[in-house]
């Protein structure tokens, strides 16, 4: 019970936190969407990082290590941080500057306004959607899931609330977290928008970097200390040579996984942090900046805090692999390592509620994204009628709304979904998009047919790949070549190709986007 | 392309090959007695990518980029 009670507090403190940002709201659409453009920058660099870090950044790499092993953080974790910060400041400056100029409230908006098309605009939108929508179900999946694990069976031992959730052996079902989660969530954002995330992404990403130190210190501490961990962990995952590991699972059956890296998906996987190039809510995030000058601290600290919390948690799941069976559920490895070795009901809430920061802090601001793009990009531009800020607050509240209910609705009929590969998925396709973004950034000669071409060659080869993944699974080519770097390369080859084929864009149209 | 720029350009293509450190592969040797040399490198590689930002920010920012948003079109 004390640990229900600590990630009870723990909400309730999160949403009195981000409900204060409210006494700053100004009513207007513009702080709604984008906080008047006035977020400093150490909340700026809280937003984006705790935007950035999923349900990956704790229970992810913690597993992914545990499956692959040391080179996991490599894979992940050290290109992000020097890509993500390249992203920062080669497009996300810009775009704060171009979206400061221009009004622009959305992506969409920019590259309407930038291909000077509105066709470019209806291509995007459902592509941006639905891109988006699986990284939310993640989110609330990934939140269910963590808290059933925390609070059912271990074991002979009963879960925590067997009289009262007896189908589910006592652990708190899927449906009550996905509720509170997303009527959390909608609470403060539906209140006080992108100034609430802002606040709420503080707050929350204070919380699961601190959490994960706290888990890698007691556990190392149950464990004899850092030397004595890392001595009884699997020797082939504290190398990337990859190899097979052999286990029998509860079952009686043989499984065969691959531990380590294969050398090429390394390289390609290089590809998948450019993705947050092209995410739309990290997109409004930029724009919420009070000045350029803002970004400076993201650029620089974030590859810092990266490895702030992938460096404990990939050391968990190598740890891990000598203390659990080989056929443990990687979600559920760092629960497990918590469970078993620190068995304090209190630590054990605290390091959930990290999780569940990590998780929030990037459904927040992905509801207020979709909110902002159906409302703005859907209704407001193809409406002839003026309508009021109240009327516009309205509609957006009136869609983020629907969107969590749409959310909730789908994460419960797709509970059971491997959520974590599915993740890798969502990643590659905004990645793949980078070269749009970055042509339009950068190529004053790229036209609105090379972007449409771009945008459908992306769009065709990422479908095929999915495919031909089964529909979600880990999934390399050619021997362990990432689909994204090949999307990537068709997307930007289609771009260059077709638009020195089509005539220049207006020297008007230009002059506009390129000081 | 500037001077500073193309060398900054310069250093991140170094930086990007860096990243792939083959000579690490199969080596399990340990850092401080608990760190994976293969971890140890990445983290260091962390901290370097920091500092090779830190750089670009303080010689390369884009100072007209204030003003220019601050502007309207005509």
């Amino acid at each position: 019970m004390a640990t229900i009670w600590v990630i009870i507090i723990y909400l309730g403190a999160l949403l009195a936190f981000a409900m204060g940002s409210k006494i700053f709201f100004r009513g207007t659409s513009n702080d709604y969407f984008v906080a008047s453009r006035s977020i400093g920058p150490f909340m700026l660099l809280m937003s984006v990082f705790g935007t950035t870090m999923t349900a990956f950044a704790l229970v992810g790499s913690t597993g992914k290590a545990f499956e692959r092993g040391v080179g996991t953080y490599g894979l992940m974790a050290s290109s992000s941080g020097l890509i993500h910060a390249a992203c920062f400041f080669l497009i996300g400056i810009k775009l704060w500057s171009i979206g400061k100029r221009h009004g622009y409230v959305t992506q969409i908006q920019f590259f309407r306004g930038r291909y000077d098309s509105n066709g470019l605009g209806y291509l995007l939108f459902p592509i941006l959607v639905l891109l988006v929508i699986p990284y939310l179900l993640i989110g609330v999946i990934g939140a269910a899931k963590t808290i059933a694990g925390v609070t059912g069976p271990k074991g002979p031992n009963p879960g925590m609330f067997p009289e009262v959730f007896e189908s589910t052996g006592g652990a708190v079902p899927p449906w009550l977290t996905g509720l509170v989660i997303c009527v959390v969530v909608l609470c403060y954002i539906f209140a006080g928008g992108s100034r609430a995330a802002a606040w709420a992404n503080t707050f929350q990403t204070l919380v699961f970097m601190v959490m994960g130190i706290l888990a890698f210190i007691l556990i190392s501490s149950k464990l004899g200390g850092l030397g004595a961990a890392i001595e009884q962990a699997n020797d082939a995952h504290l190398v990337r040579t990859p190899s097979e590991l052999e286990f029998t699972n509860k079952a009686g059956k043989t499984i065969h996984r691959e531990v380590g890296v294969p050398p090429i998906m390394f390289l390609t996987y290089m590809f998948i942090p450019l993705s947050v190039g092209m995410f739309p809510h990290l997109f409004q995030h930029w724009l919420t900046a009070k000045s350029a000058k803002a970004f400076k601290l993201t650029v620089v600290a974030h590859p810092i805090c990266i490895m702030i919390v992938w460096v404990p948690c990939v050391l968990i799941g190598l740890w891990a692999t000598g203390k659990l069976p080989a056929d443990a559920p990687p979600a559920a490895v760092l629960a497990q390592m918590v469970g078993r070795l620190v068995q304090d009901p209190v630590i054990v809430g605290l390091v959930t509620a990290g999780v569940l920061a990590a998780i929030m802090s990037s459904l927040d601001s992905q509801f207020l994204c979709l909110g902002t793009i159906f409302t703005n990009d859907v209704v407001l531009h193809n409406s002839k009628k003026d309508f009021s800020d109240k009327q516009i607050l309205l509609m957006a509240r009136g869609f983020v709304v629907g969107i969590v209910v749409l959310t909730y609705t789908l994460a419960m009929i797709l509970i059971d979904q491997n959520v974590f590969d599915l993740a890798v998925w969502c990643f590659s396709g905004f990645a793949a998009l980078t070269p749009l973004v970055l042509a339009a950034l950068y190529w004053r000669r790229s036209t609105a047919a090379g972007a449409f071409a771009s945008v459908i060659v992306v769009a065709v080869t990422w479908f095929v790949f999915f495919a031909m993944s089964g529909f979600g699974g880990e999934y390399t080519v050619f021997g362990g070549v990432m689909p994204v770097a090949i999307c990537w390369a068709a997307g930007a080859l289609a771009m260059i190709v077709v638009s020195m084929a089509t005539k220049p864009p207006s020297a008007e149209t230009v002059e506009k986007f390129f000081p | 392309m500037k001077k500073p720029t193309l060398l900054f350009v310069a250093v991140f293509v170094l930086l990007a090959i860096l990243h792939q450190d083959a000579w690490n592969w199969d080596n399990a040797s340990l850092v401080f007695g608990f760190l994976p040399i293969g971890l140890a490198y990445h983290a260091l590689y962390s901290l370097v990518a920091a500092a090779f930002w830190a750089i670009v920010l303080k010689v390369a920012w884009p100072n007209h980029l204030e003003e220019w948003a601050d502007g309207k079109d005509q």
